[in-house]
């Protein structure tokens, strides 16, 4: 059978497959909706947050991403993991101790203020949306790449389905969707992987045949004998530095940008609210810290495979296509053409493709092949001659990770319109049958909104990834731990911290990206830090003045610092005193 | 639980995620990125020692880490007597 033909089946039969579940989890109270009353078992609850968390572009983009990087990529690795540790000994716990929905409602609780409610729900909506316009549109294009239909239609196909059961099941039947979208992500990552590096290095896990060195077959594969025995990453660093790039395992970004991104994007991930509330999900306190162990080790399985795939794919796209004649280019190549994914424009008229430093159509340049990141994985199973079931999967495998990670998104917006802004703020005395529907009803306006940010992509969705981040980073993550590890910690200074916070990372970033792009360069930067890495000065800013404007004000009432001191250890929550 | 068994708890509970968070950070934040290039002279394989702690083994460690810390406040748990069934 055909790759298209698979990729039809394996597609129709994991829709069917979430549809069912939608319907066997559909959610009948906003405990359900919320929260799925409590009641998903740990290492469910893992699996379902990795499949939240690992999006359109941790499955599609980020290996290629990190094929082009070399090891300044890793901040994307560590940034992307480390958070998770953060969020089980910081924050997983004590949110669950504390048991209710949403991250507004923790933070209006704790800082006794309906103000300050406003303030996160408004952030909890605007970073999910961010994030969320980018998930529609990697349904779409893994539409248009694999199936050959439009990516409007692509979105619109997408929309109905996260349509029917975010708003059918809300949390459960999101959390048990994500647990089979997460089996068919990973499957569908980690077998060309496998294959890719037996084939190359002859070890089975590409984590460890990375390191390893090149055996009679891959050399073969590489067209070069000379690099039978010799380890990968040397071979690697050999023929970058051949093309005039730098070695693959040194980086040219200077350390302290790094650092700092690395730092933005791991407290960013700890104060992500479609992350958060997934702790509510779980039974007991100590589920929670398990299930971020869960869901770590259920990431690391991707994150680590990635770099592996990004050292593979490059070093065998760069010696099949480098100095080949193009009427000798492999086939998967001449697949992949058509997409646009790759190209070849013959500068010199020799017939011959070759890859050098700048771009593709820059008859500056002498390079005369375009990559783009993205086929690293898409074209991983073609390059491994695997059989067309494979390639299929990785279709099936990117709508997995896309439409896992907008449904999680979509119920943080919804809850923050019906649990924080209507029944939290407007008409506090409504009824939970009528909150379920607004919940309902917000989620399905959501999904169109985020639809047609799939369908019309505003230019500016890029630039402002970093905000999702860098906001997380400096509103959520401070106030949420001092929240917890400070009982004096009080409603004036996280008042005054948030406010400092989004206001200087927002600042910081409209004016690199907006206002003033052409000095968006470490000249140009803060210290060197990048917009990307501003996230952690603005988180610590919000300390800093969360802590200075707590002490020249009022302590919190004692029924909140008891509050506090009851989320610290397992066990029911015993009542406020005075309510 | 009464008020001084609360803080005893609160207190080894930090001392543990303090020193959970010490190796986190020396894993990732030093090993990873500011004696990147040092710890890359020294090879485990094929692996430059740096690359490897910014590209695998600081994930590694952290899902370790994530492990003895829920086995170390399990027990806690026991020695206070507040386990969760």
């Amino acid at each position: 059978m055909s790759i298209l033909t698979w990729t039809w089946i394996l597609t129709g039969l994991s829709f069917a497959l979430y549809i069912y579940i939608a319907i066997a989890a559909r959610a009948k109270s906003t405990g359900d909706f919320y929260a799925a009353e409590q009641s998903v078992p740990p290492i469910l609850n893992g699996m379902a947050t990795g499949a939240d968390w690992m999006s359109a572009a941790s499955f599609i983009s980020m290996a290629g991403l990190i094929s082009f990087m070399g090891r300044d990529g890793s901040f994307y690795l560590m940034g992307w993991t480390g958070g998770y540790v953060l969020l089980a000994m910081l924050f997983g716990p004590y949110l669950r101790k504390y048991g209710k929905f949403t991250i507004p409602q923790f933070m209006a609780d704790r800082y006794y203020s309906n103000t300050i409610r406003v303030v996160s729900l408004c952030c909890a909506i605007f970073v999910s949306f961010t994030y969320v316009a980018g998930q529609m549109r990697g349904v779409g294009v893994v539409f248009s790449r694999f199936m050959g239909v439009s990516i409007n239609m692509g979105v619109i196909i997408g929309m109905a389905l996260v349509f029917f059961y975010a708003t059918l099941g809300g949390m459960k039947g999101i959390t048990y969707t994500q647990v089979a979208q997460y089996c068919v992500l990973i499957t569908a990552y980690l077998v060309p992987a496998i294959f890719i590096s037996m084939m190359f290095t002859g070890v089975p896990i590409p984590q460890i045949g990375m390191g390893s060195s090149v055996t009679a077959g891959g050399a073969a594969i590489l067209g070069d004998p000379g690099t039978q025995g010799k380890y990968l990453l040397d071979v690697l660093n050999g023929i970058q530095t051949d093309l005039g790039f730098a070695n693959y395992t040194s980086g040219i970004r200077p350390r302290i940008d790094v650092w700092f991104i690395t730092m933005s994007l791991m407290i960013g991930t700890a104060g992500l609210p479609h992350i958060l509330i997934r702790f509510f999900t779980v039974p007991k306190m100590r589920d929670a810290r398990s299930s971020a162990g869960y869901a770590l080790f259920f990431i690391a399985l991707l994150y680590t495979t990635a770099p592996s795939i990004a050292v593979f794919a490059r070093t065998n796209f760069i010696k099949s296509i480098h100095n080949v004649s193009y009427a000798d280019a492999p086939s998967w190549f001449k697949n992949w053409e058509k997409t646009g994914l790759v190209g070849f424009s013959d500068k010199n008229g020799d017939g011959v493709m070759t890859i050098a430093k700048g771009v593709w159509n820059d008859p500056k340049s002498a390079n005369e092949v375009k990559i783009d990141q993205d086929i690293m994985v898409l074209a991983n199973p073609e390059i491994a001659k695997l059989p067309n079931w494979v390639v299929g999967l990785i279709g099936a495998g990117g709508l997995a990770a896309a439409l896992s990670t907008a449904a999680g998104l979509l119920l943080v917006i919804s809850a923050a319109i019906s649990h924080d802004l209507m029944k939290g703020v407007v008409t506090p005395n409504m009824s939970e049958s009528a909150e379920l529907w607004w919940a309902r009803g917000a989620a399905g306006v959501a999904v169109c909104i985020a639809g047609l940010f799939g369908i019309y992509p505003p230019g500016f969705v890029a630039q402002v990834v970093a905000f999702a981040f860098g906001l997380a980073a400096a509103s959520f993550f401070p106030c949420i731990l001092m929240g917890v590890f400070n009982k004096k910690a009080n409603k004036e200074g996280a008042m005054a911290g948030m406010i400092v916070g989004i206001v200087f990372v927002a600042a910081y970033i409209i004016y690199f990206k907006f206002v003033n792009p052409a000095i968006n360069n470490a000249d140009g930067w803060w210290f060197g830090i990048s917009p990307e890495g501003i996230g952690t000065v603005g988180a610590a800013l919000n300390f800093i003045t969360m802590y200075v404007v707590g002490k020249l004000t009022p302590e919190p009432p004692q029924e909140i610092q008891d509050l506090v001191g009851n989320l610290r250890y397992p066990g029911k929550l015993a009542p406020p005193s005075h309510h | 639980m009464d008020a001084a068994k609360q803080q005893a708890y609160w207190k080894e509970n930090l001392i543990i995620i303090v020193v959970h968070l010490a190796i986190w950070f020396f894993v990732s934040f030093f090993c990873g990125i500011m004696i990147v290039d040092q710890l890359d002279s020294v090879r485990i394989g094929g692996f430059p020692l740096g690359f490897w702690f910014a590209n695998q083994g600081s994930m590694v460690t952290f899902v370790i880490l994530i492990a003895t810390y829920v086995y170390m406040m399990n027990k806690l748990d026991i020695k206070y007597d507040v386990h969760e069934g």
